[in-house]
């Protein structure tokens, strides 16, 4: 017998079939359902993706950011601006705006680092204000009121005649089945590419950085470069689903587009539900947060209030959430990146 | 602009910023927690102090004098019931808690107030002003100033003088030395927030007079503390009061200019001194 | 078995990993003893686990006819158990004087110590009780921690690693203190690495390797080269 470092199971097999699976009914969904599944489904997709970005970066990197508004809304804003301003086609515009949120976050990782533990929290939070104070000084783009994305824009927008004509709908449905596959690929590439990111070397690394940055840095992995790393892809990632997010409701504001409720607040209540620190975790979160709110949006104070006790609950006593939870029963993993030692038997000489 | 008007006005402004910062910078120290409801529990302690005013009668310093009590007791059950489940060597589960805690506070006053901004009358107080010849300030922001001082010679009495500052300065060193002297780090904790939640009372009761206040402008005051604890560097409170002034000196310059950026310029020199000084002006000796 | 303080098959863990393996040892009234054993051989954990700040089984660890070893350490502190930490651990915000006054945080009992019995046992003290704690010579550093100690009026003062990283002759002083300790009615546990130190206080030593007792006794009665077993391994 010898051993092998592995960190596949056969959960994450079957997995992989079934995400291949769900992929292809993804793309094939709009021929069988109506609009409003349509919106749902990009509603669930995106908030999954920021959702994903949220536990990268804390519960990956460790670094607890309660000022990811901020990228949504540089990235929305960065559409709208390269749209309005420049007349650029918004879906072409979308890598552009995240390039931009991706900008911003450099000096701000370079102020929020500064910042240790628990105070870089409160500077990412300083940092999201002071963009939004500044772009709502941005005048072309509706500075304090917002504005809306021009229709001769939307309409035009690359690949709407195409899904139009694929599909047999007005160009307004056709946008919507445009912004859910892009949502849909976004996601897709968003789960995939964190999965790799843990999986590959610098995962290890940054896994040794969580667990302890001391020791990390005496094996020779370099903390600082791992928490930059994870920071700028959160806020490129970030960005473009923000951009993504006002694309396809075409009317922004920066009350609407840096509102710490929806952006973070929502993202990190389905991280933590779910579990923080695994890929499964925001993917369960988001599904009972998507029928929470389906259920209970309406009641407004009364569901937020309910919301941050659920929060605080599932801190205080399952503080790894229903995905935790259900490890701890079942040892299930799809997406493992937890390296175990497995027997192989020796080969015949 | 008059500059000496704009400078004092805004050294006037510090006071406030400084009664935000206070509770903020003593939880810190004690216990290494970063409470992100601080600010809505200063909104809460305002729409206590209004409730009572209205329930009462009486008038709103007296009222602050009831809501202490009970805001050292609601701080006090927090830290109690929730948060001294969670602190330890993760940051992430109290910072997710009080985040939690943040989004109740703000939901549950809007259930029970309404969305409507109110404000603590304060009678002849709130236009009075003092004509010092070149210059004329208003007697609330007098007091607001006042107060803080008064606060932080307070806090530091009892920090230094006392027992109970003792065993909060020793907690705060090593909490497992401590309690090897009989001292219960969570017990100490306890009583660290509630007398946080006193000094919230006394920023609330200003808070309330100076201006209008809804359920939602919680996260801003969070801010403004947050940046003067910072700049002041969590050595001491006269330096959280430093940090106060230089916020409230750069927001009344920025609104001199255009008013529209008032709460920016207050970002952007915290920023810059970050930039400068990244341990603040007056940082601890060890930690 | 009688006793002031005993504790019985105590095996205490740092989570998964287990550092005592069923340790025995007693503390009569009145009584000095000494543990003596290389690094890692459990002395402080034993330590720790009787001043609680490790937390065992109740029944492990019995101080008079009361099972202490789940209380926190607070509560152990309060029944008249103090300990001199290891590496002394001043609090660096506090002065020597306030040093010494946070060791009576706890205190239930009167006693002979108060802040000027400690100044007359260090009297070097009494000079520098202004100074913050930190600011002291090694030497100092330990009186104060034993004088913190002292300051609730304990049964029994644990004294884990007093000479470490001091020179012969401030050990001399700060050893010179104990027969004072003794005479105002503490009984004493010492951790020591230093065995001639250990055998000249102590009235039994309980030697420890691996996380167990591998040979306790009176010193007269307990020959070099038992010690020298007992300390690396037989076979050593």
């Amino acid at each position: 017998m010898t051993h092998t470092v592995t960190t596949r199971t056969r959960a994450s097999r079957l997995a992989t079939i079934a995400a291949v699976l769900l992929i292809a009914a993804g793309l094939a969904l709009p021929a069988f359902v109506d609009r409003s599944m349509i919106k749902d489904l990009f509603f669930i997709l995106t908030m999954l993706t920021l959702a994903q970005y949220w536990n990268l970066l804390a519960g990956y990197g460790g670094l607890v950011s309660v000022g990811q508004q901020a990228f949504v809304g540089l990235g929305a804003y960065g559409l709208f601006g390269a749209a309005i301003v420049w007349g650029m086609d918004p879906v072409l515009a979308l890598p552009l705006a995240g390039l931009f949120a991706l900008a911003v976050a450099i000096p701000t990782a370079f102020f929020a680092f500064r910042l240790a533990g628990a105070y870089f929290a409160i500077g990412t939070w300083v940092v999201a204000e002071v963009v939004r104070l500044s772009i709502a000084q941005w005048k072309a783009v509706g500075g304090g009121t917002g504005t809306s994305l021009p229709r001769s824009v939307q309409a035009d927008m690359t690949g709407t005649d195409f899904v139009g004509t694929l599909f047999g709908v007005r160009s307004a449905a056709a946008q919507d089945i445009l912004s859910y596959w892009l949502a849909l690929a976004l996601a897709v590439a968003t789960i995939g590419g964190i999965y790799l990111l843990l999986r590959s070397k610098a995962g290890l690394a940054l896994a040794a950085v969580r667990d302890n940055a001391e020791a990390a840095r005496a094996v020779g992995v370099d903390a600082g470069r791992m928490k930059w790393l994870v920071f700028l892809a959160a806020s490129f990632g970030t960005g473009l689903t923000g951009a993504l997010i006002y694309l396809q409701k075409g009317r922004i504001s920066p009350e609407a587009a840096f509102s710490v409720t929806d952006w973070t607040a929502y993202v990190i209540f389905i991280t933590v539900i779910g579990g923080i620190g695994t890929i499964e975790g925001p993917i369960i979160g988001i599904l009972v947060f998507f029928v929470l709110q389906t259920l209970f949006a309406d009641y407004g104070s009364t569901y937020l209030l309910a919301l941050g006790m659920i929060g605080i609950l599932v801190m205080l006593f399952a503080p790894r959430g229903i995905w935790g939870a259900i490890t701890d029963r079942t040892g299930l993993q799809f997406f493992p990146i937890r390296r175990r030692l497995q027997k192989t038997p020796r080969p015949e000489p | 602009m008059n500059w000496l008007d704009t400078i004092l006005q805004g050294i006037l402004l510090g006071g406030l910023y400084a009664l935000f910062a206070a509770g903020l910078a003593l939880v810190f120290g004690i216990m290494r927690l970063v409470n992100l409801a601080h600010g809505d529990l200063i909104v809460l302690g305002a729409y206590l102090v209004m409730y009572l005013v209205g329930a009462l009668g009486i008038n709103p310093v007296l009222a602050a004098l009831f809501a202490a009590p009970l805001m050292f007791a609601l701080g006090w059950a927090i830290q109690r019931l929730v948060l001294n489940r969670v602190l330890g060597p993760d940051i992430l589960p109290p910072l997710l808690v009080t985040f939690g805690l943040s989004i109740v506070i703000q939901n549950g006053l809007q259930m029970g107030f309404t969305a409507d901004s109110r404000r603590i009358s304060a009678g002849p107080l709130e236009t009075a002003s003092v004509d010092l010849g070149f210059v004329t300030l208003g007697v609330m922001p007098l007091l607001t100033f006042a107060s803080a001082i008064a606060v932080i010679l307070v806090l530091n009495w009892i920090f230094y003088h006392t027992a109970m500052g003792r065993a909060f300065r020793a907690t705060s060193d090593d909490p497992v030395t401590a309690s090897l002297m009989g001292i219960r780090p969570k017990a100490i904790f306890a009583q660290a927030t509630g007398l946080a939640m006193v000094v919230v009372t006394v920023a609330a009761l200003y808070l309330g007079m100076r201006a209008n206040f809804d359920p939602t402008i919680g996260p801003a005051r969070l801010i403004y503390a947050f940046e003067a604890v910072i700049i002041g560097g969590l050595g001491s409170l006269w330096g959280t009061l430093a940090g106060g002034i230089i916020i409230g000196v750069a927001q009344t310059f920025g609104a001199a200019v255009n008013p529209e950026w008032q709460i920016l310029s207050g970002h952007i020199a915290f920023l810059a001194v970050l930039l400068v000084r990244p341990r603040g002006l007056f940082p601890r000796a060890f930690d | 078995m009688s006793g002031l303080l005993q504790t019985r098959g105590l095996t205490a863990r740092y989570g998964d990993f287990q550092a005592l393996f069923g340790v025995d040892i007693h503390l009569e009234e009145g009584e000095c003893v000494a543990i003596i054993g290389a690094n890692g051989a459990g002395k402080t954990t034993l330590m720790r686990s009787i001043s609680g700040v490790l937390v065992n089984a109740a029944e492990q660890v019995i101080f008079g006819t009361d099972l202490i070893g789940a209380l926190p350490a607070d509560q152990v502190m309060a029944r008249g158990i103090a300990m001199v930490p290891e590496g002394r651990r001043l609090f660096p915000s506090l002065t020597v004087e306030e040093n010494l006054l946070v060791g009576a945080h706890g205190r239930k009992t009167a006693g002979p110590w108060t802040l000027d019995a400690i100044y007359d046992l260090f009297p070097i003290l009494r000079e520098r009780r202004h100074n913050p704690g930190t600011a002291l010579s090694g030497g100092q550093q330990q009186m104060v921690a034993i004088g913190r100690a002292l300051m609730s009026n304990p049964r029994v003062i644990l004294c884990d690693e007093l000479s470490l990283g001091l020179a012969p002759v401030v050990i001399r002083d700060i050893y010179a203190a104990l027969p004072r300790i003794r005479a105002g009615g503490a009984s004493i546990i010492i951790v020591e690495q230093d065995i001639g130190q250990a055998l000249k206080v102590a009235d039994r030593v309980y030697c420890m390797m691996e996380g167990r007792v591998t040979l306790q006794g009176r010193p007269a009665d307990l020959t070099r080269a038992e010690i020298h077993d007992a300390y690396f391994g037989a076979n050593a």
